[in-house]
């Protein structure tokens, strides 16, 4: 056996539960798991093969056949595609000689599509061996492309760096935050770690009544109260419990979490402690998605520089008996995983399967020990919380909606990027303050949230009115609605985990009727059933990404019904969409005939 | 002490253990609940979500809900029937199910349950999705056309030192089942029989031996699936 | 009142569901009764002579003749009706549907094990159809108004859509009326 994979595997304790960094590990050394390699782990770990693959295949940035030398991801998403996506990809397959999901003839390109990759505010974007390329021009690819086959690594031709901490050392990165409003919570200035100081002083129960008053909900797009979700996971019984940080935001459009890990990492540390403190949890983990790893080396720092300074690890701040470490579980490219339970299976070395519930997590959570899962931006709003007071918090926002909310904007708008705002703002003032010309449309919360119309845009952000996660992107006149909703029908049919029927299916039967009607092929009745059957996602999938899949659909319907319309011919009943021409080439070939239809 | 739960499903006062769930706390009191992925005696994994049931006025899965003190269920409602004859469309059309050469015809569970819902054809179009079949291992053959992807198998079926036969790889629509290879050359004749018998379509099939039964004789030819419990209560 | 017409064809079909039709035993005297046939291989007339009321499909499109003959059904019936597994969902012939063209031919006419063409010559005659990509089901190349599945579908079934299309009654659908098989 080969010795490589034992001492892998020996690292991670040959747990099974460790068998995304199992995978991470061997990929990094040899580029692929290869089928020796899925024997090997599966000798050792002591279980089926077909249990490694399971997990393997789950995810989009594991291979198990030979990759090239250079393997570029280019982004697919809405704001990519408004941005030249196209374009890019056509340069990459004539620069590579390569088509669209294949290797070059050399080995030395791997042409590849993905998933949002959150670069939304700085697109047409791509991963090349884990670097990322922002603002992508057909002269860069040409020069990219060149450089490497000169024997180039991606990592030699950064060439500028962005703001912040991208320009840090262990970062380095092209990346830029765009960070275009700072608000009073999140971006405000203030040592968090004074927050520290004084949970200390006070009981967790103390810290529990304060969050609870401060009525600051999840941030990740639900909006469950944290305060209450902390007090149910103190009150559940286990020995060991967990804070995990849902760092995998992969809604398209979002990328605010990305901004935060690379300028505050500390808060985000330091809200895990006090959730920590306040649940009486020993162990954290950062969940990161795969296309955020470049922040690794400098998030292990900043846990490092914790450590050292009695933030993390035992008796923190002097305190007997207050222990508590984090460590980073790095994702492999799946947006189901944002979901908190199917982010448990993935932290357990499983596919990314939502699970069913009750039970939930704060009951049984990460290895069934009870487990708060929040999103990175609820954490860092949490140290603000302990150093001014509920009070002050909650005279921020509106009434149900305390404090700020980050909003990620991108497309159509002249400065995009992340935003600080208090919540209760309307969508007009937010087209506004990103400098929106022409908008036709806004997609507020990103796929799974709603596409609206001129006559919402009075509407405003807030869990009594419009509740989003924070993704906003914006479309202007010239934009086809229904490409718009092809592309988020597609991310949905890409990245669904195939557990429930009607989302592993009928989201690819409402794509194939969404592209009779953009073919010019609909009927009316095909928007009738368009929204009949899209109304059933919502009732029969498990999770919200298979009850949000119709969204697009359903939301456009509701708020462009005359961009459907112009595309359905109204006066048939039927079309077919059978071509007999193109339908009888192969055959004619294939008994050496040439017919004349 | 064990107490019982009281709860109605259609209006019909039922009683049922406690821990019990949905769907076979409504078996032990007379109603069918159609189901597709659960199994009883296995972890249920409310996959199909054909159990779909409306508790409270809240749409949920049978299989995986546990019945509580005072819940009203709906069960038999136009607007259940509608979403679980959507679902078992979807599956129709989301594999290549010919039941005319399928061994599994007239025995297959969603066969019987598009029977029970009169479904003359999907209003879906078949898309005829490229499916492989494997035939390597000594036993059984996958003969993934008809697979529905309820891990049945995946759950029930496992090694003496429990490892697992089953597993599924990839994701989304283009997932399929695989049978670890090795495993497999060691699987018993009852393991592959119980596969067999587990797979509720005509996915799983044990070599060497098949169409035992005669069209007319097999068990949904006459009889609707469900019935049997409703009759036993 | 004039009595209802009705025509049938098949397609990519094998005649069994024809051989259904006729099963319906001692009913097809009363079947007489209630209608009149046109086109059909039980009439043996080759050419639509009126528009008639209803058109019985068997079989799917396989070939160009399919979809010529199915089209001129649809021009020339006022109701079409798709009558077994072949016309809904391809049947039997679909199974060929995931397997390119080239190979199913090869496999017919050159390399079969029961095959004996020594000059390796593929049918290619003017007057032979060509064959589709695929086998599709009827309601994809027209409008289809009903569907009676089974393989061939029960004489009970077919019997009661018939006399329910003629009488204008609501069919009842009884369990085991109907199958896939």
């Amino acid at each position: 056996m080969d010795n490589q994979i034992k001492n892998i595997t020996n690292k991670y304790l040959n747990s099974k539960h460790r068998l995304m960094d199992i995978f991470h590990d061997i990929q990094k050394k040899s580029g692929y798991i290869s089928e020796n390699d899925i024997k090997s782990i599966s000798e050792l770990l002591n279980i089926s093969s077909v249990d490694v693959i399971q997990t393997l295949s789950f995810y989009h940035f594991f291979k198990k056949k030979e990759n090239a030398k250079y393997n570029i991801y280019i982004n697919e998403s809405i704001v990519a595609q408004m941005y030249g996506h196209k374009r890019i990809l056509q340069a990459f397959e004539n620069a590579t000689k390569t088509k669209l999901n294949s290797i070059s003839a050399d080995g030395n390109f791997g042409l590849y599509s993905t998933s949002d990759i959150g670069m939304g505010d700085q697109e047409p974007a791509a991963i090349i061996n884990g670097v990322i390329f922002p603002k992508i021009t057909t002269y860069r690819v040409k020069e990219i492309i060149k450089e490497f086959r000169k024997g180039k690594s991606a990592q030699d031709l950064v060439n500028s760096f962005g703001d912040g901490h991208n320009q840090d050392n262990l970062i380095r990165s092209m990346v830029s935050n765009n960070l275009n409003r700072r608000g009073r919570v999140i971006f405000s200035g203030y040592n968090s770690e004074d927050a520290l100081d004084i949970i200390v002083d006070k009981t967790p129960e103390e810290i529990l009544h304060v969050i609870k008053e401060s009525n600051i909900r999840g941030r990740g797009g639900a909006g469950f109260p944290i305060g209450l979700k902390w007090q149910y996971c103190r009150q559940a019984t286990g020995k060991t419990k967990y804070i995990v940080c849902n760092a995998d935001e992969g809604e398209p459009g979002t990328f605010k979490d990305r901004v935060l890990l690379t300028e505050l990492p500390k808060r985000v540390i330091v809200g895990m402690i006090i959730a920590a403190y306040a649940v009486g949890a020993s162990k954290g983990i950062i969940y990161l998605r795969k296309e955020y790893d470049y922040l690794i080396p400098y998030l292990k720092n900043s846990l490092t520089e914790a450590e050292k300074n009695n933030l993390l690890g035992e008796s923190i701040k002097g305190r007997k008996g207050f222990n508590f470490d984090i460590r980073i579980q790095l994702g492999g490219g799946a947006y189901v995983c944002g979901e908190e339970t199917a982010l448990l299976e993935s932290c357990e070395g499983k596919r990314g399967e939502p699970r069913n519930r009750p039970p939930f997590p704060i009951e049984k959570g990460f290895l069934d020990n009870p487990t708060v899962i929040n999103n990175v931006e609820s954490l860092c709003a949490i140290p603000k919380i302990i150093c001014k007071g509920a009070e002050w918090y909650r005279s921020l926002g509106t009434k149900q909606s305390s404090g700020t909310k980050l909003l990620s904007i991108s497309g159509d708008v002249l400065y995009p990027g992340v935003f600080e705002v208090e919540w209760g703002m309307t969508i007009k003032d937010i087209i506004d303050m990103a400098g929106g010309l022409d908008t036709k449309a806004v997609q507020v919360g990103g796929p799974s949230g709603k596409l609206i119309s001129k006559k919402e845009f009075s509407r405003r952000i807030a869990y009594e009115d419009l509740s989003t996660g924070g993704a906003i992107i914006v479309f202007n006149k010239t934009r086809n609605i229904l490409d718009i909703v092809m592309n988020f029908t597609k991310f949905f049919i890409d990245e669904s985990c195939g557990s429930c029927a009607p989302c592993r299916y009928l989201t690819v039967i409402l794509k194939n009727k969404l592209q009779k009607i953009i073919d010019g092929k609909g009927v009316e009745n095909d928007l009738l059933e368009l929204k009949e059957w899209g109304k059933k996602m919502k009732i029969a999938n498990r999770c919200g990404l298979g009850q949000s899949a119709a969204n697009p659909i359903l939301t456009s319907l509701e708020n462009f019904r005359s961009d459907y319309e112009d595309a359905v011919q109204s006066d048939k009943k039927y079309i077919s969409s059978f071509d007999l021409e193109k339908s009888i080439l192969a055959g004619a070939k294939a008994a050496s005939r040439f017919p004349a239809v | 002490m064990n107490k019982n739960i009281t709860f109605t499903i259609d209006g019909k006062k039922c009683i049922a253990k406690q821990d019990q769930n949905i769907v076979e706390a409504a078996e032990d009191n007379g109603i069918y609940i159609p189901t597709l992925c659960h199994l009883k005696g296995i972890i249920p994994s409310g996959s199909c979500r054909i159990c779909n049931i409306k508790s409270n006025g809240r749409f949920m899965t049978a299989c995986t809900t546990k019945v509580q003190e005072g819940m009203v269920i709906e069960n038999n409602t136009e607007e259940i029937d509608e979403l679980r004859k959507i679902i078992i469309e979807t599956l129709f059309v989301s594999g290549n199910h010919y039941c005319p050469s399928c061994e599994k015809s007239g025995n297959c569970i969603l066969q019987a349950l598009a029977y029970k819902h009169r479904i003359m054809i999907p209003r879906f179009a078949y898309t005829f999705e490229v499916k492989q079949v494997d035939a390597t291992s000594p036993k059984i053959y996958l003969e993934r056309n008809r697979c529905v992807l309820c891990k049945r198998c995946v759950r029930s079926i496992k090694t003496k030192d429990n490892k697992n036969y089953f597993a599924i790889e990839g994701r989304g629509y283009t997932s399929q089942i695989i049978l670890d290879k090795k495993l497999a050359l060691n699987m018993s004749d009852e393991e592959a029989q119980i596969a067999m018998k587990n797979c509720p379509v005509g996915c799983i099939l044990k070599k060497e031996k098949g169409y035992i039964e005669a069209i007319g004789t097999r068990k949904y030819d006459k009889i609707e699936i469900g019935t049997e419990i409703e009759i036993e209560a | 009142m004039n009595k209802p017409i009705i025509a049938t064809t098949s397609l990519a079909g094998c005649f069994g569901c024809h051989m259904s039709i006729l099963d319906i035993d001692d009913k097809i005297l009363e079947l007489i009764e209630l209608v009149d046939f046109n086109k059909s291989p039980i009439t043996d007339i080759k050419k639509f002579t009126r528009t008639v009321d209803i058109g019985i499909i068997e079989g799917g499109c396989c070939n160009s003749e399919n979809i010529h003959i199915l089209k001129y059904f649809r021009d020339n019936c006022k109701t079409l009706v798709s009558l077994g597994e072949c016309a809904i969902m391809g049947g039997l012939p679909a199974m060929r549907n995931n397997i390119p063209i080239e190979e199913c031919l090869k496999e017919a006419y050159l390399d079969g094990p029961s095959t004996h063409n020594p000059e390796g010559i593929m049918p290619n005659d003017e007057e032979l159809p060509i064959l589709l990509n695929k086998v599709y089901p009827c309601h994809e190349i027209v409008k289809i108004d009903y569907f009676l599945p089974g393989c061939p579908p029960r004489a009970d079934l077919i019997w009661d859509a018939l006399t329910a299309l003629v009488t204008g009654e609501e069919m009842k659908l009884e369990y085991g009326v109907f199958k896939y098989d």
